[in-house]
């Protein structure tokens, strides 16, 4: 399967609209979003059995995500979100929450293995400098079923992530830079354009210079 | 309370009749008249000005005319007007062309930490040449303190590069009094003016500056065109090697109807600065009220009195910028932000940052920039749509951030829901 998750020149391309530099699905979903959590104070937080949330303000990108899963079908009925950051940011978190309730609703062990590429296909792509904008949902989506797993007794199905947090705002991990990597960032700049790492948080550079210098001797020799 | 879905799409069915342009720190629609003036050296008077002949001539009289003009406004001779492509290449060519005249003086350099790119990264580039540059701080309004200049100057520095307004907040700096200082030290004083041009009495004497920046596109004139002004006796070694044109300083064929365009451009804008000035000012301040009492959690950006005639820059808290215009412009209203997300870098606006604010507050930063077009009538538009997309955007977002301490301490810190 091809993913045409970027076009060419990854800017003001338009696709569909000529005008307009996201895909008309991605200003849909950010102008008419979907599963939103609004009002909440009114809103029952019982009824959902999952919560997860990540990012933070300084690096511009946050969201905090409620799934309900049923325990009898083991899959996910319900998913509101969140979201402060762009509109890739938000049209992303959108369609992730479509994706993951819609029809009779995702397994759960199907959402933990959703990634940002299979939001972003179903966006009909984003522009190159925003495919870091889209990072955010399939992570808060795992820590979300993660905490259903514990409330409801099953912690042998949480997915503990054979991976190391390096940046705790961001929740970017070595699993993530190490993808980065193969993806080709293999400089600091790269690095971050693609995971928004250390953006908000300079004091985690250097262990992330550490992680990604390891990852291009790894994989492309030493430079 | 109606749902954000139709709320989004009630706000969209008041979208106004015509598009408000709200950028013109940007750039500006070129004057007709400006138009007008460059249209027949394109096909008619198309001469090479360096051609011995009738053709020639007239380019080079409509050259020579357009240096008068602009050395009149300046307050300088013709001989110190230099022509150029843009104000990012008069900015080089001062930059290097100091620094490389004179670099057997000294290698030190004094800039600001708020200066348009077109500055800061020669300078930069400098520093990684051998150069050594200071970046003075601003204060929490983005003004320079003449003391820091003082206290920053050596005997090697042989450099000053100080921005006359930030393009981004719209800070006035101290420029004449830096000027005065500098009176008595090797250092050249070069000034970026190209936001000042129209906004600001441009005289190079009073201002007390060696080098000095304009460029086309921000004053109604055409883009690909700019001025630096070099002061009689000040060597600067050229950037661009060719033909000997621009007093050998800047080879090229020169672009004719772009400078005939900059000069009519500069000339209309500072005859209309008495009258404009304070039309902007009074909307600009209506504006910057409006917002900062119909939004909560907004700040404003700048200095509050000693900015730009037309230059409005909140921080709207809880929202991210690159969103907000977004909502901005399929409402036909046109700004921009200091939001990481409209940047290349991801980096969001570093003269925000540069005053204090933490990264948050320049995530959600917005600027409005009037013109020449606004009218009052644009104002109240913009005012009457911005705080209904805050709310929107507003009720996406989890955050709630305290006010209170960003403003105080500079610190996002969360206030949680």
């Amino acid at each position: 399967m091809s993913l045409p998750v970027v076009n060419g020149n990854g800017d003001v391309a338009g696709q569909g609209s000529k005008s307009w530099m996201y895909t008309d699905l991605v200003k849909e979903h950010f102008f008419n979003p979907q599963n939103l959590l609004e009002n909440v104070e009114g809103f029952d937080v019982s009824s959902f059995n999952g919560f997860g949330q990540v990012g933070s303000p300084a690096c511009g990108d946050m969201m905090k995500l409620w799934v309900k899963v049923n325990p009898e079908t083991d899959r996910i009925e319900d998913c509101k979100w969140q979201t402060f950051g762009c509109a890739s940011a938000i049209a992303s978190t959108s369609m992730m929450s479509v994706m993951v309730s819609e029809e009779q609703g995702m397994l759960t062990n199907d959402a933990m293995a959703l990634t940002p590429q299979m939001i972003m296909e179903r966006l009909g792509g984003l522009p190159n400098r925003k495919v870091h904008c889209s990072v955010l949902g399939d992570k808060a989506l795992m820590k979300a079923i993660n905490d259903y797993y514990r409330q409801s007794g099953q912690i042998d199905r949480m997915k503990i992530q054979n991976a190391k947090v390096i940046d705790p705002d961001t929740n970017v991990t070595d699993k993530d830079i190490e993808e980065a990597v193969l993806e080709g960032a293999t400089d600091l700049e790269t690095l971050q354009r693609k995971l928004k790492v250390a953006i908000g948080n300079p004091d985690v550079i250097p262990e992330v210079e550490n992680q990604l210098h390891f990852y291009v001797s790894k994989y492309f020799g030493d430079h | 309370m109606a749902s954000v879905q139709s709320d989004i799409k009630a706000l969209f069915e008041s979208k106004p009749q015509h598009f408000i342009y709200m950028d013109h720190a940007a750039t500006t629609a070129m004057d007709e008249r400006v138009f007008e003036a460059m249209k027949p050296y394109f096909m008619q008077n198309f001469g090479n000005p360096g051609g011995f002949y009738e053709l020639g001539r007239i380019a080079k009289d409509a050259i020579d005319q357009s240096r008068q003009t602009v050395a009149d406004i300046l307050n300088a001779q013709p001989s110190e007007i230099l022509f150029t492509g843009s104000g990012t290449e008069s900015d080089n060519m001062a930059i290097f062309g100091i620094a490389r005249a004179h670099e057997r003086k000294g290698k030190h350099i004094i800039t600001t930490s708020i200066e348009h790119h077109a500055v800061e990264l020669p300078v930069r580039q400098l520093s990684r040449e051998g150069f050594e540059v200071t970046y003075l701080p601003v204060d929490k309004n983005g003004q320079v303190s003449v003391s820091a200049v003082k206290e920053a100057l050596r005997d090697d520095t042989i450099l000053v590069s100080i921005m006359a307004a930030n393009n981004e907040i719209g800070t006035i700096q101290p420029i004449a009094e830096i000027g005065a200082l500098l009176k008595d030290h090797q250092a050249y004083f070069h000034t970026d003016a190209c936001q000042a041009a129209g906004a600001m009495k441009l005289d190079v004497k009073e201002m007390g500056v060696d080098l000095l920046t304009l460029n086309g596109s921000k004053i109604y004139g055409p883009k690909g065109v700019g001025i630096l002004y070099v002061r009689r006796g000040v060597r600067i070694r050229p950037i661009i090697f060719g033909g000997g044109q621009e007093r050998g300083l800047r080879g090229g064929t020169e672009n004719v109807p772009s400078i005939v365009g900059f000069a009519k451009a500069l000339e209309l804008a500072d005859g209309m600065r008495e009258t404009e000035v304070p039309r902007l000012t009074r909307l600009r301040d209506k504006m910057t009220q409006g917002f900062l009492k119909h939004i909560p959690k907004s700040l404003l950006n700048g200095h509050p009195t000693e900015r730009l005639p037309n230059s409005v820059n909140i921080t709207i808290l809880d929202i991210e910028g690159e969103a907000f215009t977004l909502f901005l412009n399929e409402m036909g209203i046109y700004a921009s932000t200091g939001s990481a997300c409209t940047s290349l870098s991801l980096d969001p606006s570093h003269v925000i940052l540069a005053t204090g604010l933490p990264y948050e507050c320049a995530h959600g930063s917005m600027r409005f920039t009037l013109g020449r077009h606004t009218t009052e009538e644009d104002v109240d538009t913009v005012l009457d749509v911005v705080p209904q997309i805050v709310d929107i955007l507003r009720r996406i977002s989890p955050l709630n951030l305290d006010e209170g301490l960003v403003k105080e301490e500079g610190k996002g810190e969360l206030k949680y829901i």
